[in-house]
């Protein structure tokens, strides 16, 4: 007869702090923590020396003092005589901005890049792929400068659209391209524009609603109306009624040559565009390639089979292909937004007012205030960063495959 | 009875086979190959007579300024003279300032062989790791002796110093080798304190016996310069990254949690800031958290900020690698009775590593061409010395042209080449069924 008997308790020694592997992670998460501790003690007492010998301390007073610098591009009122705070403001708009520009280009380009490299015509496949090869592998800085070059130096001052014998002309008489931007018409609100503003939102609230009812009547009854006509329809003819009946109310400023500059319209400053098409022109390439790995990774399976249902090219394309490689191509093209977002830091090497021109540029040199100016500009980068990684993760969550 | 054709008598029989027709011309040769790919349909057609016309555009515009151009002259203003009002571009400032581009302004003339003799080396040290199949591993040991010998030629001095580097390796190697017998985390910490140990005696004896004369001259970080810059930057900080990337995707997927958290807030603090700011923070910060006294060159804290940067963007593609891998190589590593150092450096981390060969030579790439940034805090690599020296001297002031064309084409055929070589070695290492 055998009995089992537990094995006799070890008592603990300090050697299992080494070798045993219930006690090691321990021993070596102590180290590390120690380690870290231990480096940043010794940051920061270098740090604090380092202040006294200067006669510096930390403080983030200078945001609240007047700025004195100027800034052509911006989007809120400001002047010299704000304060670097409201600098730093202007900086973050003027950089959500291109960001917000950049993304929509770019994804309009990468998706015709994407789609046209997969086309069955030879000669636009290799086109797109010297496109895409071309951009991906030359420097993002490089197709800034180079962009930032042709509207400040090779477009014509203003001057050149003077006179009879202009060299210059404006294009449709309302969009200057000159060396110091580009000047486009402004629309001007009279009393009434509101009210067409307001119509054209609804349109598109009507639109949504005229698209929900098709596909609920598609699905109860299987009677099929027609989508695009109607929706064109909707979305435009109220608004232009409205623009006609209220008396035009809206129109446009258009820029005029008054001394030496145009006056009035909207002005581009060659920076911000020499900035946003390469931002844009670079991630398309990026996002071509992404567009292109997303429907490729869908099987050919998948498109035989809509065309065994009886289903047309178009219909294939929105009903069983789109809806599967969206799911492969919306994370790696979120991450590109954030690079666009990243990269747009790149404005000071041109001169444009975004966060890193301001606070991380003028401000820093002016100030003197390096770790508070720098630590602010991470923090900004940081949240957007995290903001929108958020954003990722719940979209990736919403649509991972349910497997059961 | 039997019928033959005699006794019917036909008109005509024909006894041999016809040879074969050749095809309609519309089915033949390029005309089907433009019809099937260039002409199937109304909008491809129209797509590619809209290709075609942007090619006549760019190559009639581009054509005469390339086949005109200029490449013997000593300023922008003798070249216009030369070309008398024609379109041409001036690459006379190529030929007059390629050295300028290459090393920068301030690296001595006559010692412009020991960058370009280092880089000669860069590949033959490249090859055995690049091509390991095909060449003998003896090699790797001119590859491991690479880094100090680069190191010798590009900024010279005393020889003492690479040799006391190189010997603190050594001593380090040889205690792990005795150690790891015993146990992983003895041989690790051993080597570590060897090595520093060679290396404070090294440091003292170097300063003690420094010469006056040494064979190949110093030359300061700060005249470095030019695409050597690039080169420099973009390979000491992809190859000190990998090992640091490693480290921390092992640490992030590592199951004790304080070890775990630093490795996530690194890398996500690091990715989530552009780089930039990180060189702002080596051009101004960085300073203040040295100890008083201390002066690193600005080239080695902007190296320490880049390799934190890209080590944070490798860990993350080597940690998709670790997820990739099958629960049950792991498992299989547990089973044989392997310990952690054991199963990570024998089981995991090869397959991990191939997966992740395609990310991290993307990374590289990008890396690479993110060195451009340097020139926003006045550092002169190929960018920085377009936009500064040669675009601000009065002989070259307006040749923008023909300067950024040269550098695209520069970094278009390294990173170019470089993403080749990794879709050659994937087909290479793909050991999976086809």
């Amino acid at each position: 007869m055998t009995t089992m008997t537990d094995p006799p308790q070890e008592s603990f020694r300090l050697s299992m702090l080494l070798n045993d592997t219930r006690y090691r992670s321990y021993t070596f998460q102590f180290i590390a923590l120690m380690a870290v501790v231990a480096l940043i003690a010794y940051l920061g007492s270098n740090l604090v020396q380092n202040l006294r010998a200067a006669g510096l301390n930390i403080s983030y007073q200078f945001l609240g003092e007047p700025s004195g610098y100027d800034i052509n591009q911006r989007l809120i009122e400001y002047d010299s005589q704000s304060s670097h705070w409201r600098a730093s403001v202007v900086g973050i708009l003027n950089t959500l901005l291109v960001a917000f520009l950049a993304c929509v280009t770019a994804t309009i380009f990468g998706v015709a890049a994407g789609v046209l490299r997969l086309s069955k015509n030879w000669l636009v496949r290799k086109l797109m792929a010297v496109y895409v090869e071309a951009f991906r592998n030359v420097p993002v800085l490089i197709w800034i400068i180079i962009i930032f070059t042709v509207m400040t130096a090779v477009l014509p001052a203003p001057r050149a659209f003077r006179g009879d014998d202009a060299t210059a002309s404006m294009l449709f008489d309302a969009v200057a391209f000159t060396n110091r931007g580009v000047f486009i018409p402004s629309p001007i609100l009279a009393s009434g524009g509101w009210i067409v503003i307001l119509t054209f939102l609804a349109s598109i609230v009507g639109v949504i609603f005229y698209r929900r009812y098709a596909t609920k009547l598609l699905y109860d009854t299987g009677r099929l109306l027609p989508m695009f006509w109607p929706s064109v329809g909707i979305l435009f003819l109220p608004s232009i009624l409205i623009f006609f009946i209220l008396g035009q109310p809206i129109s446009l400023e258009y820029p005029e040559l008054k001394g030496f500059n145009f006056q009035g319209g909207w002005t581009i400053r060659g920076s911000l565009i020499a900035l946003w098409f390469a931002l844009a022109i670079y991630t398309g390439a990026f996002i071509a390639e992404n567009v292109r790995a997303g429907i490729q990774a869908i099987s050919k399976g998948q498109t035989e089979a809509a065309a065994s249902l009886g289903l047309r090219p178009g219909r294939i394309m929105n009903l069983v292909i789109l809806p599967q490689a969206l799911r492969v191509i919306i994370p790696p093209l979120i991450s590109q937004y954030l690079n666009i977002t990243k990269n747009s830091s790149l404005a000071i090497a041109v001169g444009y007012m975004d966060i890193t021109g301001t606070l991380g540029g003028i401000t820093l040199n002016q100030t003197g205030r390096a770790i508070e100016a720098v630590l602010l500009l991470m923090l900004f980068y940081l949240v957007i960063s995290l903001s929108i990684s958020a954003v990722m993760n719940i979209y990736n969550n919403a649509v991972k495959l349910k497997e059961r | 009875m039997s019928d033959t054709p005699s006794q019917r008598n036909p008109a005509f029989v024909r006894t041999e086979m016809l040879p074969e027709q050749a095809p309609p011309a519309t089915e033949t040769g390029i005309i089907k190959w433009a019809r099937e790919n260039l002409f199937s349909g109304t909008s491809n057609s129209i797509l590619t007579v809209l290709s075609i016309i942007s090619i006549y555009y760019i190559v009639v515009s581009a054509a005469p300024w390339i086949l005109n151009g200029v490449w013997n002259s000593a300023s922008i203003r003798e070249c216009r003279e030369i070309l008398e009002g024609a379109a041409g571009g001036c690459f006379a400032v190529l030929t007059e300032r390629w050295n300028q581009l290459l090393f920068g302004f301030k690296y001595p003339n006559e010692e412009y062989w020991r960058p370009g003799l280092a880089f000669v080396l860069l590949f033959v040290a490249a090859a055995p790791v690049m091509f390991f199949k095909y060449l003998p591993s003896k090699m790797l040991l001119f590859t491991a002796l690479y880094p100090f010998l680069a190191y010798w030629l590009i900024w010279g001095g005393p020889i003492l110093a690479p040799i006391f580097a190189l010997f603190g390796f050594v001593v380090g190697y040889v205690v792990w080798s005795q150690l790891v017998t015993r146990s992983f985390a003895a041989g690790f910490f051993g080597s570590i304190v060897a090595a520093a140990l060679t290396w404070w005696i090294g440091g003292m004896i170097t300063s003690a016996v420094a010469p006056e004369e040494t064979l190949l001259s110093a030359v300061p970080s700060r005249d470095m310069g030019g695409f050597m810059l690039n080169l420099i930057l973009g390979t000491v900080c992809v190859s000190l990254s990998i090992p640091f990337g490693i480290a921390l995707a092992l640490g992030r997927q590592s199951n004790m949690p304080i070890i775990k958290w630093i490795c996530v807030v690194f890398i996500e603090f690091v990715r989530g800031v552009p780089l930039i700011t990180l060189l702002f923070v080596a051009n101004v910060v960085l300073a203040y958290f040295l100890p008083p006294g201390s002066n690193f060159d600005l080239i080695i804290r902007v190296i320490i900020m880049i390799t934190a940067f890209a080590s944070a963007y490798i860990a993350e593609v080597i940690r998709g690698g670790l997820a990739a891998l099958p629960t049950g190589q792991y498992e299989a590593a547990d089973s044989l009775g392997l310990d952690y150092p054991q199963a990570m450096r024998l089981i995991i981390l090869p397959q991990a590593l191939k997966i992740s060969i395609p990310g991290i030579v993307n990374v590289a790439v990008g890396l690479f061409k993110d060195t451009t940034l340097v020139s926003v805090i006045s550092m002169f690599d190929l960018v920085g010395m377009i936009r500064g020296p040669i675009l601000a001297s009065t002989e070259w002031n307006g040749v923008y042209w023909e300067l950024f064309g040269a550098a695209a084409i520069l970094f278009f055929v390294v990173c170019y080449g470089i993403s080749q070589y990794s879709q050659w070695l994937e087909r290479e290492l793909a050991t999976d069924h086809r």
